[in-house]
């Protein structure tokens, strides 16, 4: 594959995201996209495109219209029907050098990562991981991608200057999802791909659905988050109570679930989930940057900790330092009266 | 059968700190240790080996130094250890870094083809989980990332049978030899290394090679072989703290209730 040359460079223009579905519907994180997707698209004036592989429908494409795309670029087939790596890669190679974008924004998650990794390779250009901001520099049309690294202890801003398409994985829930406008237009652009079941290597022989034990704390509201200052696995129940009164789920730092008082699915931080709840009630915990990096961008945190100089009342919009077995049930009391007075009130 | 295991050294990152008037990292100090994910890397070939045979070889790419990490991970069970160590890899980003591992495994097949290649799901230090994949693409192999466990290797069909993890759940997959395979902390954990091990790596010196041993095209290493570019690095963005009240000066009560007032301002509740 030749690399890109100055000149050729010119010719990717828009700005893409691709749309990562399962059973008809789209990650949470693909219409997230379209708020950056948009605003760069108008900054640089070009139209910002979805890439659909495997929908047969146009409901996925109107949804993307709705969230703010132009046009949506549509590959379908019945070996699209499950993601693989290698059909859709082929599919989204096909795409990228016929329509060259300069810009395309995927997920990152496992299906995303795994994608855009052979994606970046197959085209021959960068690709920077797990962005937590985005930005563009108009004049050069360059997109600066900013990432943290090192566990979170810096923050990295990374060019692809020589190479097009600049790509980018961005996390889930650190992008605030786009207005819905419903009827907003767009174009459909359908494309063919040959390809047959018997080229493809990999084939999946089972698949088991995570039992849902009805946590998704990547997409709550609320969570109230317990810290290894809990003390124990029966304590959590104290916890529990607070999120039934603010009407949110659990969520554990790390060192909770390595002690095995909760499961893993609950577990916020670079090694767990990243959140962006509206509101985030830490309790018990000391606010390691891993811990940190998972939470930050709640839109209000509260802070329990008896330690007034734990690193967690840095992020915290209200702290409250003392005893958490003395605050938390004071603290779930006051909700509660106060949820009533509010029901009383209506 | 050849099973690589790809193993970085890398600074423990919990230590890393940006100088906040140079905006450059501060390296001096700062331990270095085996990628974590890489000892579930590691296991996994090792268990490959013990179930159904197989030379497993280690490669790092790194400065001498890493020779360290090489050693530690022997211990464990590996056959033979690597280096690929030169200036000419310095500044490589996952473009880079996955073309010269995959020139590495190109040379390692000369002595016996290479039939799996497995990495950790990421590094601590980069976090991309690029590598593993760039180096499957660069080869044109197959890939199976965020794999929990390889359950079967059938050298006669050429097929390989292993676990991947998702958001959404478990798939099993079937692929091809050869495959890349990247593995997930949910894997089984790193066997513990047997005396005649230790004793065996204690005496092990890794083999180093440059740039010389493996068939590569210089433009397409280090810092201008690498499609992307740092620009800066900072420190992240604290996120100010707002009022802290304490139990003990304004009372459990009133302590709790300036919390509320605040979630009824911003109308949280
Ligand atoms: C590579 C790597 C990845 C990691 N990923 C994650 C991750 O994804 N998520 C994560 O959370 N961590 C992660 N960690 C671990 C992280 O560094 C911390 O060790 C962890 O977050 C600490 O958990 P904690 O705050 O619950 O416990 P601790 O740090 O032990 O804090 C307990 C806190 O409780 C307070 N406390 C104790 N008793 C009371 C009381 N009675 N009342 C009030 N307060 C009390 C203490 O003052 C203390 O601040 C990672 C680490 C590494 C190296």
């Amino acid at each position: 594959m030749p690399k890109t040359t100055d000149d050729s460079i010119k010719d990717f223009r828009g700005v893409w995201v691709y749309v990562e579905h399962a059973d008809g519907k789209a990650t949470g994180v693909s219409w997230e996209l379209l708020t950056p997707g948009r605003h760069m698209a108008d900054a640089l004036g070009v139209e910002l495109g979805v890439m659909i592989v495997g929908d047969s429908g146009s409901r996925l494409a109107t949804e993307a219209f709705a969230y703010g795309a132009d046009i949506a670029y549509i590959i379908d087939g019945p070996v699209f029907s499950h993601y693989r790596t290698e059909p859709h890669m082929r599919a989204v190679v096909h795409l990228i050098n016929k329509y060259q974008p300069e810009i395309f924004l995927l997920g990152a998650t496992v299906t995303g990562r795994d994608l855009a990794s052979a994606i970046a390779i197959e085209v021959d250009t960068g690709l920077t991981a797990d962005c937590t901001q985005l930005g563009v520099d108009v004049e050069k049309r360059l997109f600066e991608m900013t990432r943290p690294a090192f566990g979170g202890n810096i923050m990295a801003t990374i060019l692809c200057e020589q190479h097009r398409p600049q790509m980018a994985t961005v996390r889930p829930r650190v992008m605030p999802m786009p207005a819905r406008q419903p009827g907003r237009l767009g174009r459909i652009v359908r494309e063919e791909l040959e390809l047959k079941e018997a080229d493809i290597a990999t084939k999946i022989l089972k698949f088991f659905p995570t039992e849902s034990e009805g946590v998704n704390i990547a997409e709550a509201d609320i969570i109230v988050t317990a810290g290894r200052g809990v003390g124990s696995a029966e304590n959590l129940r104290m916890i529990e109570e607070l999120a039934q009164a603010t009407g949110g789920v659990v969520g554990a730092s790390r060192a909770v679930v390595d002690l095995g008082w909760i499961s893993y699915a609950h577990q916020v931080g670079q090694t767990g989930k990243t959140v962006r709840p509206r509101l985030y009630i830490a309790v018990g915990v000391s606010g390691a940057i891993q811990h940190l990096v998972g939470m930050q961008n709640a839109d209000t945190i509260i802070a329990i900790n008896n330690d007034p100089e734990a690193p967690i009342f840095s992020v915290a919009s209200v702290g409250i330092v003392g005893d958490l077995f003395e605050v938390v049930p004071e603290l779930t009391r006051q909700i509660k009266a106060a949820r009533e007075q509010a029901a009383a009130n209506v | 059968m050849h099973v690589v295991v790809c193993v970085k050294q890398v600074p423990d990152t919990t230590q890393v700190r940006v100088d906040p008037v140079t905006n450059t990292l501060i390296r001096e100090g700062i331990p270095t240790v085996v990628n974590p994910f890489d000892y579930y890397a590691l296991e996994c070939a090792l268990s490959i080996k013990a179930r159904f045979g197989a030379t497993v070889t280690l490669i790092s790419m790194g400065p001498p130094d890493a020779v360290k990490s090489l050693k530690k991970c022997l211990a464990y069970g590996a056959d033979r250890a690597v280096l690929l160590t030169d200036r000419a890899f310095a500044g490589s980003d996952t473009w880079a870094t996955s073309y010269a591992l995959s020139a590495a495994v190109r040379r390692l097949s000369q002595d016996e083809p290479v039939d799996i290649v497995i990495c950790g799901k990421q590094t601590i230090d980069g976090d991309t989980a690029q590598t593993g994949p760039g180096i499957a693409r660069h080869l044109g192999w197959q890939q199976v990332t965020y794999s929990t466990g390889v359950e079967h290797v059938d050298p006669d069909a050429r097929t390989i049978t292993a676990e991947r993890k998702l958001e959404r759940g478990k798939e099993i997959v079937r692929t091809t030899l050869p495959v890349v395979v990247t593995v997930v902390e949910d894997a089984p954990e790193i066997r513990y290394a047997s005396l005649p091990g230790i004793i065996t790596s204690l005496r092990y010196t890794p083999e180093t090679w440059s740039v010389q041993q493996v068939d590569v095209e210089l433009a397409n290493l280090g810092l201008k072989g690498s499609p992307t570019k740092v620009k800066r690095i900072f420190a992240p963005p604290q996120r100010s703290g707002g009022e802290v009240v304490s139990v003990e000066k304004a009372g459990l009560v009133d302590a709790v209730k300036s919390a509320v007032d605040v979630l009824h301002t911003q109308g949280v509740l």
